[in-house]
């Protein structure tokens, strides 16, 4: 009989050998799942993983890895601040949408002016709007004690009502034929979030997300806000003796991860997405939750498990079409990782321990 | 698939990558299709249509040519990525087979030059390896929108609409100026959904609708929820859209406007094997075979299928025109003056809706 035996404190070996073993679970299962499709198991782990990196098209993919893991990395470090904390932001995806249309909304007004201001507007407009949106969930907590969790949640639906009203209506294109969507921001150079080096992915919202991640890093080891953060989320009363206010520790972890998803939402509709349309948001709000757990809410952590992430986007769509799996394979394929991570999780925080001689 | 060209290719690919070359696959012997879908393949609408199509293309041609495709590519930065990918993995014609796809299609096909590109409803053409192409969706809308004014017995007709464009306001208009020619007491209400596909918005429009007492629904959205609500309602009568529908004869489903791509793709695959294409602007309808009425069902009485098929008939032959004066706006002014016909640059810019049309247009 295997036993499970709480360990006093968690696993620090555990803590990241589940990541890798969560990673390897996944591709067995799903190996075994594109067997049973009729794939072969191992080219099509080998399309996911190997191709996007080194690839005959890797040259194309590379970059590619770098613009879909920006958004990622960006919004997951925000998170994983409030997550250590135990403040539970679910609604980065509206955030997200929110800083977008902020942005979007300044460099809109500002057509066709070209000054090196816009940018740095748009910038600031988009953090200031993912913010905004995150005080909704942050104050209601504050004031009334509302959960965070649902109405975060719930502000990401009035967040896309917002932006599909501003894809039809404020900032249509007025030369786009009455189909909803507005103007391409990335063909306006004062506006447009270009590569920086052209042909690497690597545009501003990939820089900004670099930053976040050194910045979280310090700030999560190096001072006191840190040190109150960890301490809030293990010991909650702990921290209240020691002087921390939970309110304010609230707003700010809230304002944090509202502001970087703002940001994500800016350097997105500015550059790879160009445009404020109905379908904007393609759900990293979310994806980057998997993200920064995946990735033990910790920013080097974020790091990788943001470019994983996106390997398997990118292979999922290289493996669509170079194999003919089905997308719902992939979706599926992705979701494993993260039921195979919760799922070795026990292994953090409980030791096996074999007892009798029963075979298990 | 066959799993030895695979290899191949992948042998190929590794000495490639060695040479660092960011060149895409040549020198392949079958001409190379790809198709970006919008939607799955199993929508039963839209998507599922432009498959057939790819697998009219499999057929007609055989090992001459093989097809590749992507679905559910949304119409956001992951289109320019599926388009660039497909264009690397060797594809030497794409067709990109929704509105959403034009900034995507235009721009890498600015980037491939070698590469022709077909994108589906829209109307820019930036460079000479772009066409577009589009079905004369109203040709088949006047048909539906005759039986529609015929079936109707509460005189309300509900039209599920999906994004205020010429190409949806077209059907509208067409449907309603039929349905009020044999029966000038009929009302429509328009829904906008906002969406190609949703089956559950487009079921809720249904249901809404049919509270307000509207008894006959077409749609323009591609989901088969809406002949599902009608099923449930009863005495509501649906039509196909897109697909047949076939799940859903004799009733609610009692015809369809079925898009048939077939003979557009076979024809421009054709075109590129023979070195002739061209850039272009193709806007088939029912002369082409693009736009075919699905099956009348016996729902229908015998003599309104007998109107229809003669309606269908004229317009295949080149006798009637749809849109034919005299014709007025909603706001009373003339649209066309009798006998008239309208041109396509017309049709194309269409943004009003016409005369006895209660509502607005959203802008």
């Amino acid at each position: 009989m295997i036993r499970l035996e709480k360990r006093p404190q968690p696993s620090k070996v555990w803590t990241w050998a589940t990541p890798v073993l969560a990673v390897v679970a996944t591709m067995i299962f799903g190996g075994l799942m594109f067997a049973l499709l009729g794939k072969d198991p191992v080219l099509a782990i080998r399309t996911i993983f190997y191709d996007p990196l080194f690839g005959e098209f890797s040259s194309y993919s590379r970059p590619q890895l770098l613009v879909k893991a920006g958004p990622l990395i960006l919004i997951a470090t925000g998170l994983a601040m409030g997550f250590r904390a135990g403040i539970w932001n679910i609604g980065a995806e509206g955030q997200y949408i929110i800083g977008a249309v902020f942005a979007a909304s300044v460099g809109l007004a500002a057509y066709p002016a070209e000054s090196v201001l816009i940018f740095p507007a748009m910038v600031i407009a988009g953090a200031v709007g993912g913010t905004l949106w995150a005080m909704i969930p942050a104050v209601l907590r504050v004031k009334f004690g509302t959960n965070e969790i649902l109405v975060s949640l719930m502000l990401v639906y009035v967040a896309e009502n917002i932006l599909a009203y501003a894809a039809l209506g404020p900032l249509r294109n007025p030369d786009g034929m009455g189909f909803p969507g507005s103007r391409n921001l990335s063909q306006y150079p004062s506006a447009a979030n270009l590569d920086l080096i052209p042909g690497t992915g690597m545009h501003w919202g990939v820089v900004a997300a670099l930053i976040a991640v050194i910045f979280g890093y310090i700030l999560l080891s190096r001072h006191i806000l840190g040190f109150q953060i960890r301490l809030a989320g293990q010991a909650p009363r702990a921290a209240a003796f020691s002087g921390v206010n939970p309110g304010r520790l609230v707003l700010i972890c809230m304002g944090i991860a509202g502001a970087l998803a703002g940001l994500a939402g800016m350097f997105e509709v500015a550059g790879p997405a160009g445009r404020i349309s109905i379908d904007f948001n393609v759900g990293y709000g979310f994806t980057a939750i998997i993200v920064a757990f995946l990735g033990r809410l910790h920013p080097v952590g974020i790091l990788l498990a943001g470019l994983l992430m996106a390997l398997t986007y990118i292979g999922g769509e290289v493996a669509q079409l170079t194999l003919g799996l089905p997308v719902a394979a992939i979706q599926l394929f992705q979701g494993m990782l993260l039921f195979f991570l919760l799922a070795v999780d026990v292994l953090t925080n409980y030791s096996l321990r074999w007892s009798g001689r029963e075979v298990a | 698939m066959k799993r030895r060209t695979l290899l191949a290719t992948g042998a190929s690919a590794a000495v490639a990558a060695a040479m660092g070359m960011p060149v895409r696959a040549e020198g392949h012997e079958p001409l190379k299709v790809g198709f970006i879908y919008i939607g799955p393949v199993g929508d039963g609408g839209w998507t599922y249509q432009h498959d057939q199509g790819r697998l009219a293309v499999e057929e007609h041609f055989g090992d001459a040519v093989e097809t590749i495709y992507q679905e559910n590519v949304p119409e956001s930065a992951d289109a320019e990525r599926a388009i660039t990918q497909m264009v690397l993995s060797g594809a030497d014609l794409i067709f990109t087979t929704s509105f959403g796809y034009m900034d995507a299609t235009n721009t890498v096909a600015g980037k491939f030059p070698d590469v022709k590109f077909e994108h589906a409803t829209g109307y820019r053409r930036d460079h000479p390896n772009v066409s577009t192409y589009d079905a004369r969706f109203y040709e088949g809308r006047a048909v539906i929108g005759h039986i529609a004014g015929k079936m109707t017995k509460t005189n309300k007709i509900g039209y599920i609409a999906s994004f205020p464009i010429p190409e949806v306001i077209q059907g509208i208009n067409s449907s309603f100026l039929h349905a009020k020619k044999v029966n000038p007491d009929v009302e429509m209400v328009v829904i906008w959904a906002y969406t190609w596909f949703d089956p559950a918005k487009e079921a809720d429009a249904a249901k809404a609708m049919i509270e307000q007492g509207v008894d006959v629904i077409l749609q323009h959205t591609d989901s088969t929820a809406p002949q599902a609500a009608a099923a449930e309602a009863g005495n509501v009568f649906t039509f196909g859209q897109a697909s047949d529908m076939a799940a859903f004869k004799p009733s609610p489903r009692i015809a369809s406007i079925i898009d048939n791509w077939n003979p557009y793709y076979i024809k421009r695959v054709q075109d590129v094997i023979d070195g002739t294409w061209e850039s272009g602007h193709s806007w088939g309808g029912m002369a082409e075979g693009e736009v075919v009425i699905g099956e009348i069902t016996d729902a229908v009485p015998a003599d309104v299928k007998a109107e229809a098929e003669a309606m269908i008939a004229a317009i295949t032959a080149g006798e009637y025109h749809p849109f034919t004066g005299p014709i007025n706006k909603q706001d009373g002014t003339p649209f066309l003056a009798e006998g008239e016909v309208a041109t396509d640059l017309q049709l194309v810019q269409m943004d009003f809706y016409l005369e006895g049309m209660l509502g607005d247009i959203p802008s």
